[in-house]
C-alpha cells in the first residue's frame, strides 16, 4: 500500500475504552457523587445485609467479640415475632388508605389548579405549606385537633368516636394515613402539574369536538396522558409510606394504642438503637426492602402492561 | 430516573449500618489508660441547674489542677441521653465521665465494652460502698461497679392542693394511702368536676414509662422487690397483681386519660395528681400549690419504698486519662459538692445519712425533707435491660391501659418473656 504525496496518515479509530471513559473531566465531576453513593448508600446497605446474617452487636472500638454467622436465624426470629407481623399489617392498612388517596387527590387537585380556577395561587400555597413544614410542628397541631378534647371532637359532639381517634385501635392508623396524605399532597400535586403541561392541548380540543364532556376528557385524555407520573407517584407513595416513622413515634406516642400503629421502621429504631440488637433490626430492614421492592415493581408493571 | 427499587434500602438501613461502620479502628481499653493523667471531658445533662452546678465544680477543679483541665459540656442532642451515649461508645468518641447515667442502660454498655469497671480502681469499690452503704449492691453489674450512684429523685404522688380543696378533699391530709382510699379520692375529684382527670401518668410506650406508674407502686407493695431478682421476674405474684389491678381500675373508671397530654396537665389544671420527684417543687413553685404524699399501697403502708429514679456517673473506656477522671469523680461527689448539688437542684445525693449531713439545708427547705426520708429501690441491673422493660411496657399497655388483654395474662406473659431475656 502506498501513500499519496501530500496526504497524512491517520491512526485507525480505536474502540478501546479507558476506565475513566471518553471524557475524563466528566468522570472527575461525577466522582464526588460516586464516592457519596458508595460511602452513604452502597457500603451501609451491604454491611446491613451482612449484619442481618450474623449475631451482631455494636461494640466500642478495639473491643473484639465473636460475631458468628447465624444463617437465617435473625429472619426466623423476626418472622415469629407477633409485633413484627403486626407492624407489616399496620403498614398494609396505611398503604391501602394512603396510596389511592394520594394518587386520586393529587391528580384531581392538580387538574383543577391547571384549569385556572379562581384563587389558584392561594390554593397552591395551602397545598404546599404542609409539605414544606416540619412534621414535628404539624404533629403538634394534629394532636390538638384529634385529641379527646380536641377541636374535631368538639365539632362532632355526640358523633365523636370513643375511644378517640389517636387512642382507638381501629382509627389510629387511618388517622395517620390521612395526616400523611394531607402533608405530602403538595409534592405530588407539583409532580402532576408538571406532567399536565406535557398533555397536548390538541387532544383535549379534538375530544371536545367529538362531544366528550369534561369528565370524559379527564378520564380519557388527562389520566392516560400523565400515566408515567402516576407510576412515579405510586412508587414514591409506597416507599414513603413503608418507611413511616415520625408520625407513629410522635402522633400516637410510639406506635400506640397497644401497638396498633407500630411500623417496621419504628421497630428497627427500637431494636437496633434503643435495645442494641442491630442484627434483628437489620433483618426487619431486609424484609421491608423486599416488601417495598415487590410493591414498587408491581406499581411499575402497571405502566408497562397498559 | 434513579432506581426506586433500591432506594428504600438505603433509607432504612443507613442509620443502623452507619453507626456500625464507624466502629472500626483502634482505641484504648480501660486497662491501658487506668492511671493516665491530663485533660478530660465530661458530659452533663441538659438540666439548667445541673449545668450550673457542673460548671462551678469544674471551675473549682481547674483552678487547682492546671495540668489536668476538665472541660464540661451538655450531652449532645438526641432523642435520649442513652442513644447519644450508645452512638458515642460505638464511634469511640465518648467522654471520660457522663453525669446522667440510667442504671437500665448500664448492662448494654458493659456488653459493648464501653464502661470502665470502677471496682478495678484501687479505692473504687470502697469509695462507692462507703458513700452509698448497703444500697450500693443494687448498682453492681457482673459483680463490678460500672457506675457510681450519684443522685436520686424519689418518686411520690404530687397533688394540686387547690384542686383537692375544690373536690372536698383535705389538702393537708388527703388520707389516700390505701388503694381503696386513693380510688375513692380520685373518683371524688372527677365526679366533682374539680379536674378532668384525677391522675395523668404518661400512657406512652417508651421503655422507661413503667418507672413512673407501675414500678414505684410495685416497689411499695412488695417492700422493695426489684422487677427481676436472681435472674427471675418477680412481679407475677399477688403484689404485681394488686398494682396492675389498681392501675387497670384507674384507667377503666376514667380516672386517668389514655392519651398523652398536649400540655403540662398539672399547670393546666386538667389533672389533680402526678407521680414526681423533688425536681417538681421548684418547677411548680410559681404555678401550682403542690403537696406530696407517699405512693399508695393496698394496706396503706406509712413508709413505703418507692422508685429512686437515680442518675449516676460512669467512666468510659475511650477515656485516655482515667487517673484524672477518677480523681475528678471523687472531687465532684465529695460531701461539699454533693451539698452544692442538693442546694442547686433539690435532687438527693445518693449517700448515707443524707438528712444529718445536710441538716441545715433540710431545716431551711422543709418541703424537700420528705423526699430525703423516702426508702428507695432502683431498676435492677440485668442483661437485655431495655428490651425487658420494653416488653413489660408493651404488655402493660395492652392489659392495663387499653384493657385488650387480661391482667393475669399480662403478668404471666411478661414474666415469661423477661425470664427468657435475662437468661440470654
Amino acid at each position: 500500500m502506498t501513500t499519496r504525496p501530500g496526504t497524512t496518515t491517520r491512526e485507525p479509530r480505536t474502540t478501546r475504552h479507558h476506565w475513566w471513559g471518553r471524557q475524563p473531566i466528566g468522570s472527575l465531576f461525577a466522582l464526588p457523587y460516586l464516592v457519596f453513593v458508595l460511602a452513604i448508600f452502597a457500603y451501609p446497605l451491604g454491611f446491613a445485609v451482612w449484619i442481618a446474617f450474623h449475631d451482631y452487636f455494636f461494640t466500642a472500638p478495639g473491643v473484639e467479640v465473636p460475631k458468628p454467622f447465624v444463617g437465617l436465624d435473625n429472619f426466623v426470629t423476626v418472622l415469629q415475632d407477633p409485633q413484627v407481623l403486626e407492624s407489616f399489617r399496620n403498614i398494609g392498612v396505611f398503604l391501602v388508605i394512603n396510596v389511592p388517596l394520594t394518587v386520586v387527590l393529587s391528580m384531581v387537585l392538580a387538574n383543577a389548579l391547571n384549569a385556572g380556577i379562581r384563587w389558584a395561587a392561594a390554593y397552591r400555597v395551602a397545598f404546599y405549606v404542609p409539605y414544606l413544614t416540619a412534621s414535628v410542628s404539624l404533629v403538634g397541631v394534629w394532636l390538638l385537633l384529634f385529641s379527646s378534647g380536641g377541636l374535631v371532637n368538639a365539632v362532632l359532639g355526640p358523633l365523636a368516636p370513643d375511644p378517640s381517634w389517636l387512642v382507638s385501635s381501629s382509627l389510629a392508623m387511618p388517622t395517620i394515613a390521612l395526616y400523611v396524605t394531607w402533608k405530602q399532597l403538595g409534592f405530588y400535586i407539583l409532580l402532576y402539574l408538571a406532567a399536565l403541561q406535557n398533555v397536548p392541548r390538541e387532544l383535549h380540543e379534538s375530544a371536545e369536538t367529538d362531544g366528550a364532556n369534561a369528565w370524559q376528557r379527564f378520564l380519557n385524555v388527562t389520566v392516560p396522558g400523565v400515566r408515567s407520573t402516576t407510576v412515579l407517584v405510586l412508587v414514591l407513595a409506597i416507599i414513603t409510606g413503608a418507611n413511616l416513622f415520625t408520625e407513629p413515634y410522635l402522633l400516637t406516642n410510639g406506635g400506640g394504642p397497644d401497638g396498633a400503629s407500630v411500623t417496621p421502621v419504628l421497630l428497627i429504631y427500637q431494636r437496633g438503637i434503643q435495645q442494641q440488637n442491630p442484627d434483628t433490626a437489620a433483618a426487619i430492614g431486609m424484609l421491608l426492602v423486599i416488601v417495598v421492592g415487590v410493591l414498587s415493581l408491581a406499581a411499575n408493571r402497571i405502566n408497562r402492561e397498559r | 430516573m434513579k432506581h426506586p427499587r433500591i432506594a428504600p434500602a438505603a433509607a432504612l438501613l443507613t442509620a443502623v449500618a452507619l453507626t456500625a461502620a464507624c466502629s472500626g479502628g483502634g482505641g484504648g481499653t480501660g486497662g491501658e489508660n487506668a492511671s493516665g493523667t491530663g485533660p478530660i471531658t465530661v458530659w452533663l445533662s441538659n438540666n439548667e441547674q445541673e449545668v450550673a452546678w457542673g460548671k462551678a465544680v469544674v471551675e473549682a477543679w481547674n483552678a487547682e489542677h492546671p495540668d489536668e483541665e476538665v472541660t464540661a459540656q451538655e450531652i449532645p442532642a438526641g432523642s435520649s441521653s442513652e442513644e447519644a451515649i450508645t452512638a458515642a461508645i460505638t464511634a469511640g468518641t465518648a467522654p471520660c465521665l457522663v453525669y446522667n447515667i440510667s442504671s437500665a442502660a448500664v448492662p448494654g454498655w458493659v456488653r459493648q465494652g464501653g464502661l470502665v469497671n470502677l471496682s478495678q480502681i484501687e479505692d473504687g469499690a470502697s469509695y462507692i460502698e462507703d458513700r452509698v452503704g448497703d444500697g450500693a449492691q443494687t448498682y453492681l453489674t457482673d459483680d463490678g461497679y460500672y457506675q457510681l450512684p450519684w443522685k436520686s429523685n424519689p418518686v411520690m404522688v404530687m397533688y394540686n392542693k387547690t384542686v383537692f380543696e375544690k373536690a372536698g378533699l383535705d389538702p393537708e391530709n388527703p388520707d389516700m394511702a390505701t388503694y381503696d382510699d386513693f380510688l375513692a379520692g380520685a373518683r371524688q375529684i372527677v365526679d366533682s368536676g374539680a379536674a378532668d382527670s384525677a391522675i395523668w401518668p404518661s400512657p406512652t410506650n417508651e421503655f422507661f414509662q413503667p418507672w413512673f406508674d407501675f414500678y414505684p407502686l410495685y416497689l411499695a407493695e412488695s417492700g422493695g422487690t426489684p422487677l427481676v431478682e436472681d435472674g427471675k421476674a418477680t412481679f407475677d405474684d399477688e403484689n404485681g397483681k394488686a398494682v396492675a389491678d389498681f392501675w387497670a381500675t384507674v384507667y377503666s373508671d376514667g380516672l386517668a386519660p389514655k392519651e398523652a397530654s398536649t400540655d403540662d396537665a398539672m399547670s393546666a389544671g386538667t389533672t389533680a395528681m402526678q407521680l414526681a420527684g423533688p425536681w417538681a417543687i421548684a418547677s411548680y413553685a410559681d404555678s401550682v400549690d403542690v403537696g406530696f404524699m407517699p405512693v399508695p399501697t393496698s394496706d396503706g403502708e406509712a413508709d413505703p419504698v418507692t422508685f429512686a429514679d437515680s442518675k449516676n456517673v460512669s467512666m468510659f473506656t475511650a477515656c485516655e486519662n482515667q487517673g484524672t477522671a477518677w480523681e475528678f469523680l471523687k472531687f465532684s461527689t465529695s460531701e461539699e459538692n454533693d451539698g452544692a448539688l442538693l442546694e442547686a437542684t433539690g435532687q438527693m445525693p445518693l449517700r448515707t445519712d443524707l438528712g444529718t449531713t445536710y441538716a441545715d439545708y433540710f431545716a431551711d427547705n422543709p418541703a424537700y425533707e420528705v423526699f430525703a426520708d423516702q426508702r428507695t429501690g432502683d431498676v435492677p441491673s440485668i442483661p437485655n435491660s431495655v428490651e425487658a422493660w420494653q416488653a413489660f411496657r408493651d404488655a402493660y399497655s395492652s392489659a392495663v391501659i387499653f384493657g385488650t388483654t387480661g391482667v393475669d395474662e399480662f403478668l404471666s406473659g411478661a414474666a415469661q418473656t423477661i425470664d427468657g431475656l435475662v437468661q440470654e
